[in-house]
């Protein structure tokens, strides 16, 4: 994990330097040199670069990522602080809501192979996957926003403004947003784990179980989906990326003022402490997700733990 | 008599035939209705992009044709006009032609889209192939390389990188170029390393000849078949990744109609006038969908494991 | 005396593809009595295996069978519906499969698995179970079997899976015990073993056993009759001693012919049976196995010859008959499977078989 992280801040660092032009740059009217050069060391960004690095590493470890450089007097940390509830009710309802409908729909499609209830499934599934996720967000605002609106004469529809509530997971404003985020990786899993399900059920202990006489529920869930679920719990690392990735954008077509959308803001205005700050805290959370998975995936496949 | 040499010089004999290849998975390719339409819908896109370049006049061919208007000339007069004969698609909030635009958004996405996968299939391949081909440490260090870039959310180094180069069609390129290749050199991989464990290869090595010539005369066809599938699922994943840029703010900057900055101007018009944000839109999820079936299908038509 | 347990009468069981319809098991009789080893033989895809699987009722899609019956201790097994037909499985009857690494749950515990046999079927209380099954295990020889208990299948080597297999489905005394194949996927050394195992258990516990493959030698070691199938029909079928020493039908004469045996004299050769296997969507008119047979006369080709007595206790599917075929024609047979030089070889040594 760590040097994952320390990758991450290099990599970012450097091509935040190499990048032309910098963070006073305005358009329109530029400041003089002289407010410039002052703004550059008043923010050490007239240090030699490793130089920089190097307190910026120091920094980190101490959970001090500098100022804000768009915000003054604010530090990296106090904003992400504010920013970080929005964000994680929103990624943490959506994620709570997707794996079970994800996998109950491709368990349900794998046991129904070639019914109504499969291509139904599996079409939905491949809809929502290929289709952009500001799509989906739009298409709704429109239907559930402005349509329904027109149609029920302002009595009934799903706003979209109003500002939500930070860890509250049952508002209305969620909905929507919700849905936007976690369409395709619903539809990820539910692919997945119907083709994981439909390549378990070929297997041999499968028609073994049958023919010890077992309930078919117990074939099902002791068997089947003992099996087929791994390759979908190994999955669940690259979604919570995807969760968060997707967060950009549905932030910002929703107006939640999250981690998504400040970072979305400090790349145009190249606020590079802030673009610093979120990236790693991003990188963190995700290596951290997929080391859970990692710890995860031993204890519920057996066959990959060191033998006695 | 059998030597190592005569084996080696035999080899022609193991390399798969070409031609019953390629045409049964054509002939599978067919059946499958939705690859099929998908690849219609592709075809016309093409040709849509090309005519709405060449000549290069602002809307090119299909503005001589009399079948759109010019996708830059504004009208403040006409701002959200309905569709019309004049404007097949209408016209957004500066009174531009929509549909004119729509089609040199086509030529921007599908360029991008298509052409990336070239400097994917060069970095990826290139790595790949190294490390299957040296093993040992230059492997070790390369897959280590492999999995930090493979545990980082694409989208994330993208906006960063883009965020260093600012937004243009060329850092968007580089940038989806740099963080897409891990698939595909975990393929080649994997395909080299299965063909240097092949006995005609330590045959080869045995006698002393430099199997690189063995090596690539068998990559190559044993390869191409998921080489392309993964290129072809990129496709979408690239258009994605523009399209959602551009509507940040972070990509494509206007007054280049790419169908993300289409989609951001529509969504700050959305309650004036929905249609201007639902044409990109579907544009975009059309064309994602379009080159998922197709991936789809060719992925199923060239599966060994399912030749009778 | 002996009660008859198993009884197939006339079985069908088709596979409706894409292709045509398979007639895997195409009219297929035959009974199992109480305690009797029974030895099902043929070449891949002749419906050895499809008719245990009917017995079981666990034909794969898009098989069905369409029609005839199956009874068991006189039920029909093709009518129970489905809860009497799950108590039927691994109860009344139990089958163990080809290749036991993959027909075991690699996720869960060998003890286990063996103790759900038995708690499906609510015989053995849930504690009584998981006792039994280290009993069980001992039972099929297994070594350190109260620790093996809480291992994993990929901890177990492959003779002791099978092992395991077969105790899993002996769990609940089973009257019947159906073995797919199940040395095939196995060592040498160890399917001698596993055989003699199963010959032990029919001993010690009664059960009946019907011993699928296409390996005579390893129905000569356990089996008191045999059936030899194909295509989907029985095409002779006797007691093993009678069927191995005067084999009627010519297919079983060639499956004979293709194993070595120690009592023959070492200048013998092996006897391989030309052509493939019948495409069963398209099967050739008259006797399906005309086009491959070295003895084959015009009625052949024309009308299909039905199972009759040639012997006591014996059936055989020919109109032709071991017995009347002339001893010249058994050499040119042997002959033309050989290659040349070594036929030449047989002719000059004036080599003479005795048997048939």
């Amino acid at each position: 994990m760590i040097p994952v992280l320390f990758f991450v801040i290099l990599v970012t660092f450097i091509l935040m330097h190499m990048a032309p032009g910098g963070p006073w740059d305005r358009e329109g009217r530029q400041l003089s040199p002289a407010v410039i050069n002052n703004l550059n060391i008043k923010y050490g960004l007239d240090k030699p670069l490793w130089q920089q690095f190097w307190l910026y590493l120091w920094g980190a470890v101490h959970f001090d990522f500098g100022d804000s450089l768009q915000s003054p007097g604010q530090h990296v940390s106090t904003l992400l602080l504010e920013s970080w509830p929005y964000t994680l009710t929103l990624g943490a309802v959506t994620f709570v809501l997707l794996v079970p409908i994800g996998i109950g729909l491709g368990v349900i499609a794998a046991l129904r192979q070639n019914s109504w209830a499969d291509y139904g499934a599996l079409g939905l599934a491949t809809v929502a996957a290929s289709t952009p996720n500001f799509v989906v967000g739009i298409i709704l605002i429109i239907v559930f926003s402005l349509e329904l609106n027109k149609i029920t004469g302002g009595n009934f529809y799903l706003p979209t403004g109003g500002l939500p509530q930070p860890y509250n997971p049952f508002q209305i404003q969620l909905i929507m947003p919700v849905i936007t985020l976690g369409a395709l990786p619903t539809a990820y899993i539910a692919r997945l784990t119907r083709s994981s399900t439909l390549e378990t059920l070929r297997q041999d202990f499968v028609r073994t179980a049958w023919a010890k006489g077992l309930r078919p529920r117990l074939v099902v869930i002791r068997h089947v989906l003992k099996n087929s679920l791994i390759p979908v719990v190994t999955a669940l690392g690259p979604t919570f990326a995807f969760l968060v990735t997707g967060s950009f954008i549905v932030e910002t077509v929703f107006a939640i003022p999250g981690i998504g959308r400040s970072f979305v803001t400090s790349i145009s205005s190249r606020d590079y402490t802030m673009i610093l700050g979120t990236t790693l805290l991003y990188a963190g959370m995700i290596a951290l997700m997929n080391l859970i998975v990692d710890v995860l995936y031993v204890f519920i496949d057996p066959r990959v733990r060191l033998n006695s | 008599m059998a030597t190592a040499i005569g084996v080696a010089n035999q080899v022609d004999w193991d390399v798969p035939e070409q031609t019953g290849l390629w045409q049964d998975a054509w002939i599978r390719f067919r059946r499958n209705r939705l690859a099929v339409a998908g690849l219609a819908v592709v075809i016309i896109l093409i040709v849509i992009a090309f005519g709405a370049r060449l000549p290069a006049t602002p809307g090119g061919l299909w503005k001589i044709l009399h079948i759109t208007g010019d996708p830059f000339s504004q009208n403040v007069v006409d701002t959200y006009a309905h569709p019309s004969l004049q404007h097949p698609l209408g016209t957004d909030i500066l009174g531009r032609d929509q549909m004119s635009r729509i089609f040199y958004g086509a030529s921007i996405s599908l360029a991008i889209g298509i052409i990336v996968q070239f400097l994917v299939l060069v970095i990826g391949g290139s790595i790949g192939m190294a490390a299957g081909y040296y093993g040992g440490r230059v492997d070790n260090l390369l897959m280590r390389f492999t999995d930090i870039m493979y545990a980082f959310p694409d989208l994330l180094l993208v906006l960063v990188f883009v965020a260093a180069f600012g937004p243009s069609f060329w850092s968007i390129f580089i940038a989806i170029g740099i963080t897409s290749w891990v698939g595909l050199a975990r393929l080649v991989r994997g395909q080299v390393l299965s063909i240097k464990e092949k006995e005609y290869v330590e045959a080869a090595i045995m006698t002393g000849s430099s199997p690189i010539k063995l090596i690539l005369k068998h990559l190559v066809p044993n390869s191409l078949g998921p080489v392309i599938v993964t290129l072809t699922f990129g496709i979408p994943s690239a258009i994605f990744t523009e399209a959602a840029l551009s509507f940040l703010g972070i990509g494509i900057r206007p007054p280049e109609p790419s169908w993300g900055v289409m989609i951001e101007d529509g969504y700050s018009g959305i309650f004036a006038d929905p249609l201007q944000v639902l044409f990109p839109a579907i544009a975009v999820a059309l064309t994602m969908l379009s080159f998922t079936f197709i991936g789809d299908g060719l992925r199923d038509a060239l599966d060994p494991r399912m030749r009778r | 005396m002996a009660q008859t347990l198993l009884q197939v009468e006339d079985l069908h069981t088709n596979f409706f593809t894409s292709r045509g319809v398979v007639k895997a098991v195409d009219g297929v009789t035959m009974k199992i009595d109480a305690g009797e080893t029974l030895g099902v033989v043929g070449e891949s895809g002749c419906g050895k295996t499809i008719t245990a699987l009917s017995i079981l009722r666990l034909v794969p899609e898009p098989g069905k069978i369409v029609s005839g019956r199956i009874l068991f201790r006189g039920r029909d097994v093709t009518k129970m519906d489905d809860e009497e037909i799950r108590d039927f499985r691994g109860n009344d009857v139990a089958m163990i499969f080809q290749d036991p690494m993959t027909s075991l749950n690699p996720v869960t515990k060998v003890g286990f698995q063996i103790q759900e046999a038995m708690t499906a079927h609510s015989r053995f209380t849930p504690q009584l179970a998981k006792s039994r099954v280290v009993e069980l295990l001992k039972r099929v020889r297994v070594p350190a079997a109260e620790s093996r208990v809480n291992d994993f299948p990929h901890q177990f080597s492959g003779g002791m899976r099978q092992r395991a297999m077969i105790a899993m489905g002996l769990s609940n005394e089973p009257a019947l015990l159906i073995a797919d194949e199940p040395t095939t996927a196995l060592d040498v050394t160890v399917q001698a073993q596993i055989i003699q195992l199963m010959k032990q258990l029919n001993r010690e516990l009664g059960t009946a056993m019907m011993l699928i493959t296409h390996n005579m030698a390893l129905i000569a070691s356990l089996c008191e009759r045999v059936v030899v199938m194909y295509a989907g029909r029985i095409v002779e079928e006797g007691p093993v001693e009678q069927i191995f020493k005067s084999p009627q039908h010519p297919y079983t004469w060639s499956l004979l012919r293709s194993v070595p045996r120690v009592d023959e004299s070492r200048k013998d050769r092996l006897v391989s049976i030309k052509g493939l296997p019948p495409d069963l969507t398209k099967p050739p008119p008259g006797c399906k196995f005309h086009p491959r047979c070295p003895f084959v006369v015009d009625k052949c080709k024309v009308d299909e010859p039905s199972l009759d007595e040639v012997a006591v206790n014996q059936l055989a599917r020919c109109w032709v008959l071991m017995r009347n075929v002339r001893g010249e024609d058994i050499e040119a047979a042997k002959a033309s499977a050989l290659s040349l030089d070594a036929a030449a070889k047989l002719k000059a040594a004036g080599d003479v078989h005795a048997s048939s």
